[in-house]
């Protein structure tokens, strides 16, 4: 049924990402060797599994850093892998949060917050700045709109982060293991930041080795390895009842 | 997973999955990015320098005074005080023509090496292939075969509009000297854009800016700080190399010194004090310019 969708045939009872069979090799290493799921609008997904099994390097096709070899990965109908593809009009429609935060070092939290909107978007400063201000509330950082990246916390860069990809107006959210690089009690704020985005409905991609999040929030939880998805499911099932021997293992080192 | 996209034009830094060797690669990619940056050695200038060559300069005067026996008027403190401002400013001439060479020569280098270090990173590759061409060329000649090449390729004179105008010879300096600055400088452009985390490429990517926004936006306002040391440092550099073109007969301080000793009889005592004092006047010129850069390099690695 997804085999024929194009752009203009997509409504958004139709999965917002679909993702089929998906390869993608760096020279000879095969990292993603037929990948196939799709994410539903307002679902919230999780991708786990041990570090390289291909986990970040698939969300990372979703929104075109990396291009994939083979297969079709498809944003609310629109071919990714497409050559012709106008890539910021994919990149405004799918947001995306980095394990090391990648802020500007040399622009205040709000301007990070602002900067995509007014040269991007090419939207009204005013307008642009009123939404930036009540984005950075929405993270719980109200007070440190003027600070620089490098007079905050790891956690609370990580939240001006998830806010300055909040400021595009994206349908899809991307997080590419952004609590890794956080120390324990950091990452608390993060999660629930995301926590918040979850439940007012935004569709999120995560990669990530949080499992007690990955159970309370996700609706689907894949577990990959080796470039294949090896199990999935809903996360009481995939917790309770995983087959594969190397799901058992995996969730056995870190549960 | 080190699953970083190659952006076009810009090499990954160094990355590891070991934490063991994390220390290490952290090093190498600094020195590396040190290395990029300055593009040469590190120009280090220490004060003590001026006073040997001020001592320097005592000295030799002391003992030629001594061998000269007393006569006033060919006395070596006398000689060297009278031809002073000619080999400083007299008419434009001499130190002031350095200066006046050092400054056009960094402008247009500036100019012509920025432009080239942009290029050095385009998309697209025949640009990226000729302006590395251009700025190895340049890199790697030595200045004072650039400098022959200038003076002799280019004519003394143009005519335009049917007036002849005649190019001086310090003009055309300034334009052999101006190349290997600018081929420098494109390296430190370039390394400067390249010390730059790849994920300000990506995050930047990843909100949908154009190439031409990520690189003006977000990528060259960091580098900004960081290209500062190492062209000031080639602003030094560059003003100690003036002197070359006095060969080509331009009247600089160097040049004008050799003319005064000749005007004095060519007198062997006079060699020492004359070249001792030309190296104090570019020492006393030079010696802030590295202090500075050396501050700046210091506060800028600092809080980056």
């Amino acid at each position: 049924m997804t085999e024929r969708l194009t752009e203009k045939s997509w409504t958004p009872d139709q999965p917002m990402v679909s993702i089929k069979d998906v390869h993608k090799s760096f020279g000879k290493l095969e990292v993603l060797k037929g990948i196939t799921f799709d994410v539903m609008k307002g679902e919230v997904i999780c991708v786990i599994g041990p570090s390289g099994s291909g986990k970040s390097t698939l969300i990372r096709c979703v929104n075109a850093l990396n291009n994939i070899d083979k297969g079709s990965i498809k944003v609310e109908g629109q071919e990714v892998n497409d050559p012709k593809l106008d890539k910021l009009e994919l990149r405004k429609k799918v947001g995306m949060v980095f394990q090391q935060y990648n802020l500007f070092p040399h622009k205040t939290a709000l301007e990070n917050v602002m900067m995509a909107p007014i040269h991007v978007l090419k939207k009204d400063k005013a307008e642009v700045e009123a939404h930036a201000r009540a984005l950075v509330k929405k993270v719980r950082l109200e007070g440190k709109e003027s600070n620089y990246p490098g007079e905050l916390s790891g956690g609370q860069q990580q939240r001006v982060a998830i806010a300055r990809s909040l400021a595009m107006d994206p349908d899809v959210m991307l997080f590419d293991e952004v609590t890794a690089a956080l120390d324990p009690e950091t990452v608390k704020e993060v999660l629930f930041t995301i926590r918040d985005l979850a439940e007012d409905g935004m569709t999120c991609m995560l990669v990530t080795h949080e499992m007690g999040f990955a159970r309370e929030l996700a609706n689907h939880i894949y577990f990959t390895d080796r470039g294949v998805i090896v199990e999935h499911g809903p996360p009481k099932s995939f917790f309770k009842e995983a087959k594969d021997p190397r799901t058992q293992e995996f969730l056995s080192q870190i549960l | 997973m080190n699953a970083r996209a190659a952006i076009p034009g810009i090499a990954a830094p160094a990355n590891t999955d070991l934490p063991v060797l994390a220390p290490a690669a952290a090093r190498l990619s600094k020195n590396t990015t040190r290395e990029r940056q300055e593009g040469a050695w590190r120009l280090e200038l220490k004060a003590w320098y001026g006073f040997v060559l001020f001592a320097l300069l005592l000295l030799a005067i002391g003992v030629a005074e001594a061998q000269s026996g007393g006569d006033s008027d060919r006395s070596l403190i006398a000689t060297l005080v009278r031809w002073m401002p000619v080999i400083l400013w007299i008419n434009g001439n001499g130190f002031v023509l350095n200066l006046l060479i050092s400054f056009f020569a960094m402008a247009i280098g500036t100019v012509g090496g920025a432009a080239l270090g942009l290029g050095q990173i385009s998309i697209y590759k025949p640009v990226r292939v000729i302006c590395w061409s251009v700025t190895q060329f340049f890199r790697n000649s030595p200045w004072l075969v650039l400098l022959f090449a200038i003076m002799l390729l280019f004519p003394f004179e143009v005519r335009i509009l049917g007036e002849i105008y005649s190019i001086p010879a310090w003009m055309k300096a300034t334009i052999g000297f101006s190349l290997p600055v600018m081929a420098n400088l494109s390296e430190v452009v370039r390394g400067a854009v390249q010390s730059i985390d790849t994920g300000q490429w990506e995050s930047s990517e990843a909100l949908a800016f154009s190439r031409m926004q990520q690189l003006w936006m977000i990528i060259l306002p960091q580098c900004f700080k960081r290209m500062i040391p190492p062209w000031m440092n080639w602003y030094a550099i560059l003003t100690m190399a003036t002197p070359l073109c006095s060969i080509m007969g331009v009247e600089e301080a160097v040049n004008l010194a050799q003319q005064a000793m000749a005007a004095e009889d060519s007198r062997p005592e006079l060699l020492a004090p004359f070249y001792t004092f030309l190296m104090l006047v570019f020492f006393i010129y030079c010696y802030p310019i590295a202090r500075w850069t050396i501050y700046l390099e210091r506060r800028y690695t600092v809080k980056n």
